[in-house]
């Protein structure tokens, strides 16, 4: 298992390699110019030593491995240096923003929480809806109740976060006034009050985002359990007289777990996809929001990282979910 | 798979002459048997075919102009509004309202609808084909399957929304100006789609032809000279026509849902060239005053989708001869 889990380390390095060289590529024939906002007042000769300042004299490859060189080795050393006040850096030039001047990580160290929060809790709160109702339809299929899921399931698959977004805010915030539409994130947690604030302005970003992640995670806990209750072990376990609380919840739940393990793992990267737009919809500065400023802005350093972020989430989750397939599933064996 | 067992299906009685006689029935009358029991499926093939009548022949019979400014009757509320407001500004002249431009509502919604179905069907179209045609490449020629195989699993780990945006960006005035406007972010938007969307349909394609190619009769047919051409166009791909066409719907949805994404993030059609994505869009900013223009498109967008997504499940079904005929 160690021997795969680094083989498949290894192997991930040449695929970011060869996603970062995409991302920089298609960066590379952006003709959104980062000079084209200047005055035009500006002689050229200062023009030009403006865009040599900016490191867009260089020919790409070496621009490509000054990124690389930067997001590799030079950002690791700058965390390093702030979490344990050592000198690693050593003052060297990090990933800097084109419209803000200042490095990138800060910019998104800035922006993280945010997205993290509602990101992150939609996810928590979506499984956990998820899991029991994805339960409940298999052990009682065909009921009215796994109908209903079928159609909840549905319609998470078929309503965008963009419209059930601007719906419920039509309805809890507009018509009812129940809810504010804007997520303000310098809102400070200190007491009680100010606590309920937040939960209230967190509720509507999380469910709608939680809403896709049920409806995908409910099918599969729903057609994994289906496979497993027609097991012999499942006949064997009642034929020993076990309850069949113990039967569903211990012997059956487990094993229909694995598959949805890795489902979990998978589905990570593409919530924060889908939180580009719950946060437009919300108007959450988070790492979304983020991205499409410095997208109207041909902030190419500032989209490239993000978008190799991300990049590195997938590859990362990937690796987890199969790892995590062997580890639970001792029949399968990657060595 | 499923015409091989139908036509080997022997009579279940032989002493009963009828049943020899009995034409063979079509396996897509099977099919579609099985696909009529299924409620959902059926309300999403309706709802499909009302929604595209809607769009493609409506303008003809609601003869408004979507873009004819009209700032005289800006701001119509649906006629519906009449029920609870007696004071509401309504027309019968516009049954579902105009914008803040006096832009007709209705026409607009059937013409967004037309671009945002055309960009789902060519997108799903184009994603099917280029996923068809790697699946079969590498799971037919043991050469090609290491290096396509590969070659998916990096564009699946490619964060795909992202791209998408930073091509809408990169293109957009370049094809704008070499096909014009319209034809231009159409070609755009299709293409970005179909090339970021294959990749399951490959994955899935694959698998089965691999399975396929194990089974005697692509053995026989290899045996006596077929040619792979000729072997992957009679023997293969109809066999592989069921996935295929359930990853289409699926296709079908996520590309309406991905070309409104964008028009919701600005990076889609230009601003006087609605989708229903983009009608939703430019309503936000006014959506406390009328509801109703996030409604429409909204409800547009999703039903559709949710169409399409029956019609998947159905299909499934009908098309799986374990299911079938139960």
């Amino acid at each position: 298992m160690l021997n795969y889990t680094i083989r498949r380390l290894v192997l991930s390095i040449p695929t970011l390699l060869f996603i970062a060289l995409v991302i920089f590529l298609l960066l590379e024939l952006a003709p959104g110019d980062p000079m084209g906002q200047m005055p035009l007042t500006i002689p050229d000769d200062v023009k030009q030593r403006m865009r040599e300042a900016l490191g867009l004299g260089e020919p790409w490859y070496t621009r490509f491995y000054l990124w690389l060189y930067q997001f590799f080795i030079v950002e690791p050393q700058y965390w390093i240096d702030g979490i344990f006040g050592t000198n690693f850096a050593d003052g060297a030039q990090r990933i800097i923003s084109f419209q803000s001047r200042s490095p990138v990580f800060d910019t998104i160290a800035e922006r993280l929480p945010q997205t993290l929060w509602v990101v992150g809790m939609s996810y928590v709160v979506g499984v956990a809806i998820a899991l029991p109702i994805g339960i409940i339809s298999a052990y009682k299929q065909y009921s009215v109740f796994d109908q209903a899921g079928t159609f909840v399931s549905m319609i998470g698959f078929s309503v965008p976060p963009f419209f059930s977004g601007v719906l419920v805010i039509v309805i809890f915030s507009v018509q009812l006034g129940w809810l504010p539409s804007i997520y303000d994130t310098t809102h400070q947690v200190v007491d009680w009050e100010t606590f309920k604030f937040q939960l209230q302005q967190m509720i509507m970003p999380v469910m709608v985002l939680a809403l896709q992640t049920t409806a995908q995670v409910s099918r599969y806990m729903r057609a994994s359990m289906l496979d497993n209750l027609g097991q012999d072990y499942v006949r064997t376990a009642r034929a020993k007289g076990m309850s069949e609380s113990v039967v569903v919840m211990r012997h059956v739940l487990r094993n229909s777990m694995i598959p949805v393990v890795t489902v979990i793992a998978l589905g990570i990267p593409s919530i924060f996809g889908g939180a580009i737009i719950t946060e437009q919809v919300f108007k959450v500065n988070g790492l979304g929001q983020l991205l499409i400023l410095a997208l109207q802005g041909a902030d190419i350093p500032m989209v490239m990282t993000i978008t190799f972020l991300l990049a590195v989430l997938i590859v990362l989750m990937n690796l987890i979910a199969d790892i995590l397939y062997g580890v639970l599933d001792p029949r399968i064996r990657y060595d | 798979m499923t015409d091989v067992s139908q036509q080997i299906q022997p009579p279940l009685d032989p002493v009963e002459p009828a049943a020899l006689t009995e034409k063979p029935r079509n396996q897509w009358l099977d099919v579609w048997d099985q696909f009529r029991s299924h409620k959902g499926a059926m309300a999403g093939l309706i709802f499909l075919i009302f929604i595209t009548l809607f769009c493609a022949f409506g303008p003809l019979i609601w003869d408004v102009d979507p873009g004819k400014l009209d700032i005289r009757n800006k701001d119509v509320r649906p006629i519906y509004t009449v029920l609870w407001d007696g004071d509401a500004k309504v027309s019968w002249a516009r049954p579902m309202g105009t914008d803040h431009l006096g832009r007709d509502i209705m026409a607009n919604l059937m013409q967004g609808g037309r671009i945002s179905l055309a960009v789902g069907w060519t997108a799903m179209v184009l994603a099917i084909l280029i996923g068809t045609l790697v699946g079969v490449l590498a799971g037919y020629f043991r050469r090609l399957d290491w290096g396509l195989m590969r070659f998916t699993d990096l564009v699946l780990s490619l964060p795909i929304l992202p791209l998408l945006l930073v091509m809408m960006l990169l293109f957009r005035d370049p094809l704008r100006a070499a096909f014009g406007p319209e034809t231009g972010i159409f070609i755009l938007i299709v293409t970005g789609i179909g090339i970021t969307s294959w990749m399951q349909t490959a994955r899935i394609v694959r698998g089965d032809v691999m399975a396929l190619k194990e089974r005697e009769f692509v053995l026989a047919a290899r045996s006596i000279g077929t040619p792979p051409r000729r072997m992957i166009t009679r023997h293969v791909l109809p066999n592989v026509l069921s996935p295929i066409m359930v990853s289409a719907t699926l296709g079908l949805a996520t590309a309406i849902i991905t070309e409104s994404a964008l028009s919701f993030l600005g990076l889609g059609f230009p601003s006087d060239f609605p989708t229903w994505g983009k009608i939703l869009f430019d309503s936000v900013d006014r959506m406390v005053a009328f509801p109703e223009r996030v409604l429409w498109p909204g409800l547009a967008i999703s039903l559709t989708v949710l169409a399409v997504n029956y019609i998947g499940d159905g299909l499934r079904d009908a098309l799986d001869p374990r299911i079938r005929g139960m």
